[in-house]
């Protein structure tokens, strides 16, 4: 089984959701489930295949590098949980 | 009066246009509708009676200028991931809490362009997640169908579940959706109306709450091919803010409906026999391929080897791109907030407590196959897989085949809360095994209702297209509603 405790307390802090002790048993047997079920790409032959980066035959388009949008920083913050004079406030992060 | 709701979005569009009714009167009986079904099916997360009835009112005000537009007057019911200006948008998550956006999406813009109403946001599982519209923050929806001689209730399929069963239930005249790995198509077959996922690059996503950025599209759910047409019509089109938008004139949908297939090859792909599969479905699916003969179409079996590997590639691919695009919902910018001793703290426990379960497993396994160590052995194999996927469609098509056909779904609806599915995700998954790999290839598919199961339940058949060929999907989507002939109106027990 490739996931264990030790790797979903790892996962979690990567994905910044905390997991709790008692969580985690139940997170190791599913996501072992899912893994297991996409093993089965392993049987596939991938040798000199490019990988997919485009779903569609185009080429990214391009536009002047110019400012085309902003002046509204109140609309910006208008779904903030905490917000003053237009900033976003979060927990203090240097002290 | 005749009841206004049970008119086909065309008929709602002719009866306008002779002033049969007005935009005002069609708005009031999809709204009363609304308020009386509402409560049993919770199709809808949030009603703007008042905000419809001004576009209904403004409507009105357009035709008699003269200057209706093609949707005008027509009520709609969009999926809760689309963001509306000033109204609820919260892709059905806890974590987006009171999310009201400053922008409309461009998908929405476009209908109201063409002078369409808003009638309230629709369920759905919480960001897109899901095939039976379970995982929503706001509860499931209950299908309009039941089995013969049972009071159960049963899924509308998802994600689009809430979108599906009110297009059913007669709740709106259409509603958008959207289609990531299968949901639009399996909620259309799973509730007997017509579900297609365009081309990628067809709809603009700029607006969508995004899952899986390589393979979101977003397209209409109805009640007839000819009005998902009419719908995709307006829905489409080229946008310079989504850089995958595709520069590509929008066809008239609609005039192609009822082209016919006369002449056309259809592919019957022998990888979609599964084991297991339960008699009726492919039984349907022998009868389209009958009746596709009977009109004119030449059918020949293909091969799509890579076919099975299709749903594991997806649950790489979406997974690994939602954890990107998820990252932004960490309690600064918008919706629930859950307070911590520190920043990093305040992230976990936001997160923790706003995501769902589905949500965070599936934000679990796309963190885990992109870490270090993991991304070339499961991230980068499976954009490889993918390529191959694509590849087995691009070589048939190349062969001569114009459409193929398949079946839409492995079973009909099943019940809400069944204990199977709950117990094993996997086999959720499995619900989307016929549709994951039109999304893995960009390609256009739409599910029509084609037949019923044993207990009566709608079954519906699937056709794959060719990149921005959706004229052919719906030419022969019209030839298989007709000649299935059945009426797809739910028994009304509510």
């Amino acid at each position: 089984m490739p996931v264990d405790a030790a790797t979903v307390k790892r996962i979690g802090r990567l994905a910044r959701i905390r997991i709790e002790p008692e969580e985690a048993a139940t997170y190791e047997a599913e996501l072992n489930t899912i893994l297991g079920f996409v093993e089965q790409l392993n049987e596939v032959d991938v040798a000199g295949v490019e990988p997919m980066t485009s779903v569609t035959p185009m080429q990214l388009r391009r536009r002047p590098d110019v400012v085309t949008d902003g002046g509204y920083p109140e609309q910006v913050v208008a779904n903030a949980p905490l917000s003053e004079d237009n900033f976003f406030m979060v927990p203090k992060v240097i002290e | 009066m005749t009841d206004l709701t049970r008119l086909t979005l065309a008929a709602a569009r002719r009866g306008l246009a002779d002033k049969s009714f007005s935009a005002a009167e069609l708005t009031a009986a999809y709204l009363a509708a609304i308020a009386a079904a509402n409560p049993t099916f919770n199709a809808y997360v949030a009603v703007t009676a008042d905000q419809a009835r001004d576009m209904a009112a403004q409507s009105d005000a357009r035709r008699a200028r003269g200057e209706a537009g093609r949707l005008d007057g027509i009520p709609l019911g969009i999926k809760d991931l689309f963001a509306t200006k000033g109204v609820h948008t919260q892709a059905a998550s806890h974590i987006l809490d009171g999310f009201k956006p400053e922008y409309e999406s461009t998908v929405t813009a476009n209908l109201w362009r063409d002078g369409a109403v808003l009638l309230g946001k629709l369920n759905m599982d919480e960001f897109a997640m899901g095939s039976s519209n379970e995982t929503s923050y706001y509860g499931p929806v209950v299908n309009p169908w039941r089995a013969r001689g049972s009071n159960a209730r049963l899924v509308p399929g998802g994600s689009s579940g809430g979108s599906a069963a009110a297009v059913s239930a007669w709740l709106c005249a259409g509603a958008t959706a959207t289609d990531t790995g299968g949901s639009i198509r399996q909620p259309a077959a799973f509730t007997g109306t017509v579900g297609i996922k365009p081309t990628y690059g067809r709809c603009s996503r700029w607006g969508i709450v995004a899952f899986a950025s390589s393979l979101d599209q977003a397209g209409p759910l109805a009640r007839t091919v000819e009005d998902a047409a009419i719908l995709l019509t307006s829905m489409a089109g080229f946008d310079p803010k989504d850089s995958t938008s595709v520069d590509l004139a929008v066809p008239d949908f609609a005039a192609a409906v009822e082209r016919g297939v006369k002449g056309l090859t259809i592919g019957i792909p022998k990888e979609y026999r599964m084991d297991g599969m339960p008699e009726e479905i492919e039984a349907l699916w022998q009868q389209g391929v009958e009746w596709l003969k009977a009109e004119g179409a030449h059918v020949r079996e293909i091969s799509l080897p890579h076919t099975k590997y299709a749903l594991p590639t997806y649950y790489i691919v979406a997974p690994a791109e939602a954890s990107s695009n998820l990252a932004r919902y960490d309690g600064v910018r918008y919706g629930l907030r859950v307070t911590g001793k520190d920043i990093t703290d305040m992230y976990e426990l936001t997160r923790a407590k706003g995501f769902g379960a589905e949500v965070r497993r599936r934000l679990m396994i796309g963190t885990y196959v992109l870490s270090a160590g993991y991304y070339d052995a499961y991230y980068v194999r499976a954009q490889k897989v993918r390529t191959l996927i694509k590849r087995d469609f691009e070589q048939a098509f190349a062969a001569g085949v114009d459409a193929i056909l398949t079946p839409a779904t492995p079973s009909a609806a099943f019940g809400i809360g069944d204990e199977e599915m709950r117990a094993d995700p996997v086999k959720m998954y499995l619900n989307d095994v016929f549709t994951v790999t039109v999304n893995m290839a960009g390609l256009p598919g739409i599910a029509v209702p084609a037949g019923k199961d044993a207990a009566g339940l709608p079954l519906g058949l699937q056709l794959i297209g060719k990149p921005f060929d959706e004229e052919t999907l719906f030419a022969a989507g019209r030839v298989i509603e007709r000649a299935a002939g059945i009426d797809f109106s739910p028994a009304k027990w509510w």
